[in-house]
């Protein structure tokens, strides 16, 4: 099967590429850009003319809520909506029931993946066995079995003997350790926000000290121990500040933003709108502001989608007794280029933060449109609006703040080694 | 905050449900003043009741027990011949697991026409507000730590009674603000009002971030913070915050804030002492201060059957 994308604006951030021209497929895989190699015949060309063609973006957060939360979303709805917003490669974090600490779940999952023929995903192994923060997972095993790092997900470590261990051991196999920086003893009870908008609604507040005395630990011992950590979701100014320091000092971290907290601050939460139940909590528009930056400036290596179906019930209940998170697979690309509308960017600079960057996190060969990569291209119209509803998601998760949100850039077409997995 | 007003104040105005003081406008809350006005006189015949509100009904739905708060409730909705039905759901309902929302629907299926609503969570309702039917009122009776805007109410008409005017006053909040839903009910209706100088005073460990930015100034000594003050708001300090992490015992808590002769003599003379209720003799207030010539603790109740008389019938009567 051969395929050619004609006349598309080919934007590949790996390469710095940005430029009219036609993508030339075979084989699942990049064949050529520009020119057709030699003999080339395509069995179907795509007119893509005044579309933006794109690598496929890569989520560096989707829950698939399989096993054990089907009523929730399932391996296939959610996978749907993942190619539905252009996503052909994604992470899912370990916090299923039963949590992803054994090979088997690994495998099954990743094995039922693939018969969908949308993404590909790739898994976070849980770091301890339950996410119970007690005893190791078997972390070599998992790798072998796919787990493209380890992750607690929003469960606590019990102290700082245990994240030392955690990192030690995965150091000796040169793992990626995955960790959201908030102190469970400061953030213990809390749902918003330490500001303005928690003090009116009389909500119990996590503070912005949970993040950052939380980065101060994860900093030191994973400097101590060598470990390579990927920080999840920041959410304040100060912790920004933090990573930037570590950065300049050579720390060998990275981190990333979800993509709600680009946009969304604590007064959203007025009047208790439980679709901005989000963890971390939606801080201060400062915060906000801080992170929008510090995306721009590379500080925070990549956004994310932090995908989180939550069925109504769940979120049909006073705010605090809401299930924290929001759907937002289909949301990614329109979210992430209205923030790069708004900050000024290239559109190369700003797929770079769905792309390649998050790509680079995640060691796979994915996020790039150079030859001979995976031929997982999205193709969407820049200037399309759209009007986020809902019932109209793919996504079982109908759950975000951001409904009847107008929005622009619409996914025409997504491609995955070289096939069409959805059409809009 | 406009959601919250577009909530509770239909477009034409009129009070629709009664959630939080927030977004009330001072008209509309001088109104129900004036309204409540009536009701003191009626409360004090021989026949205390009129017909107002005959052929309603009024739920009583407590998620969170209050004996004191249901009774003025009952005693309201009964002055205005409504039937009322109390429910105690914490210990009903919910421990069979069925969810707020579920509870709601079904007591709505037996013809409600309002609910006063008490629940341990802040927003709860708000989000039964959202979910009824058109025509059927919610009045909050008590949500978490966020409000109780007909206790904010009472509390308006007692300085308004005493104080006449709110245009030159200052008034302190002393206590437990962090936890405190009536102290955001009476600071937002205090500001609306027009208090130029209102102040909240206690330990750090007790006040919320940001709280200035309700328009308050924040104090920790009590001597500084009541100086001069025209009415003094003691809150309740529940006993499960009494001694723990954020205070270290009751004593030292009456020690620092409560409310003596002696720190009360750095108000001014004719300040007047005012408390929601329950009282904690010798830990927010002194007996002989709760008991004293300025205390108006008792007055408070009284005035709280009119003003939710007066809520009930502009609800009842949309």
């Amino acid at each position: 099967m051969k395929l050619e994308i004609r006349g598309a604006r080919v934007v590949d951030p790996a390469s710095g590429r940005d430029a009219a021209e036609s993508i030339f497929i075979a084989e699942g895989a990049i064949a050529a850009i520009g020119k057709a190699p030699q003999g080339f015949r395509a069995d179907e060309t795509i007119e893509a003319a005044g579309l933006v063609a794109c690598p496929g973006l890569v989520d560096l957060s989707a829950r698939l809520r399989e096993p054990g939360f089907e009523y929730k979303a399932t391996l296939e709805s959610e996978m749907r909506a993942a190619v539905a917003g252009g996503v052909t490669t994604l992470a899912c974090p370990p916090d299923t029931d039963p949590p992803l600490d054994e090979p088997g779940l690994v495998e099954m999952l990743t094995r039922r993946a693939t018969g969908l023929e949308c993404g590909k995903v790739h898994p976070l192994g849980a770091l301890t066995v339950g996410l119970q923060g007690e005893r190791l997972a078997e972390m070599a095993e998992l790798a072998d079995a796919g787990c493209v790092g380890f992750f607690q997900g929003n469960a606590a470590l019990p102290d700082a003997a245990m994240l030392l261990h955690a990192l030690s051991y995965a150091a000796t196999f040169g793992f990626t350790v995955w960790l959201r920086p908030e102190d469970a003893h400061l953030a213990r009870g809390g749902v918003a926000h330490d500001g303005e908008a928690a003090t009116r609604l009389g909500l119990a507040a996590i503070p912005v000290i949970a993040e950052t005395v939380a980065l101060r630990t994860i900093l030191e011992i994973a400097a101590a121990t060598e470990a390579r950590v990927h920080l999840a979701r920041l959410s304040s100014a100060a912790g920004v500040a933090l990573v930037a320091e570590a950065k300049s000092r050579g720390a060998r971290v990275s981190c990333d933003v979800g993509v709600h907290h680009l946009h969304l601050c604590d007064r959203d939460l007025a009047d208790f709108d439980a679709q901005c139940n989000l963890r971390p909590p939606l801080r201060d528009p400062s915060d906000r502001d801080a992170l929008r930056r510090a995306l721009a400036a590379g500080t925070i290596d990549a956004v994310c989608s932090d995908h989180t179906p939550v069925d109504d019930d769940a979120k049909q209940v006073p705010f605090a007794e809401a299930e924290a998170g929001a759907s937002a697979l289909e949301l990614l690309l329109p979210l992430t280029l209205k923030w790069g509308r708004e900050m000024r960017m290239d559109l190369k600079d700003t797929l770079g933060t769905v792309t390649s960057r998050p790509a680079a996190i995640l060691g796979v060969g994915a996020g790039t449109l150079a030859p001979g990569a995976p031929a997982d291209v999205c193709l969407f119209d820049e200037r399309a609006p759209w009007i986020v509803r809902p019932e109209a998601l793919a996504s079982q998760g109908k759950n975000t703040p951001f409904q009847g949100l107008e929005v622009t850039g619409r996914v025409v077409r997504t491609i995955v080694a070289g096939r069409t997995v959805h059409r809009a | 905050m406009n959601a919250a007003r577009n909530l509770q104040v239909g477009p034409d105005g009129r009070l629709r449900h009664l959630l939080t003081t927030e977004g009330l406008s001072a008209e509309l809350i001088r109104h129900i003043l004036d309204s409540a006005d009536q009701f003191v006189s009626v409360s004090e015949r021989d026949v205390k009741k009129v017909p107002l509100l005959r052929g309603k009904s009024i739920f009583n739905v407590f998620f969170e027990g209050s004996t004191r708060t249901r009774t003025t409730f009952e005693i309201a909705a009964k002055r205005l011949s409504a039937d009322v039905i109390n429910l105690n759901v914490s210990v009903s309902s919910t421990s069979k697991g069925e969810t707020l929302l579920d509870t709601v629907y079904n007591l709505q299926a037996m013809d409600a026409d309002m609910f006063v609503v008490r629940h341990a969570q802040s927003g709860a309702a708000h989000l039964i507000a959202r979910h009824v039917k058109p025509g059927v009122a919610v009045i909050n009776a008590g949500d978490g730590r966020h409000a109780h805007p007909t206790q904010g109410l009472l509390d308006m008409y007692t300085i308004r009674h005493y104080k006449k005017d709110f245009s030159a006053l200052s008034v302190a909040i002393v206590g437990d603000v962090l936890h405190s839903r009536v102290a955001r009910s009476q600071i937002h209706a205090l500001k609306t009002l027009g208090v130029p100088d209102l102040r909240v005073i206690g330990p750090k460990t007790l006040m919320p971030n940001a709280v200035e930015r309700l328009g308050v100034r924040v104090f920790h000594a009590m001597g500084e913070g009541i100086r001069d003050c025209d009415v003094v708001i003691m809150l309740r300090l529940q006993n499960e915050r009494m001694n723990g992490a954020l205070l270290p015992s009751a004593a030292e808590f009456f020690k620092c804030y409560g409310l003596t002769a002696d720190k009360l003599a750095r108000a001014k003379p004719d300040a007047i002492v005012m408390h929601p209720g329950p009282m904690n003799r010798g830990v927010e207030i002194d007996s002989s201060v709760a008991d004293g010539r300025q205390s108006v603790i008792l007055p408070q109740v009284t005035f709280g059957i009119a003003v939710r008389m007066a809520v009930m019938s502009m609800l009842g009567s949309a």
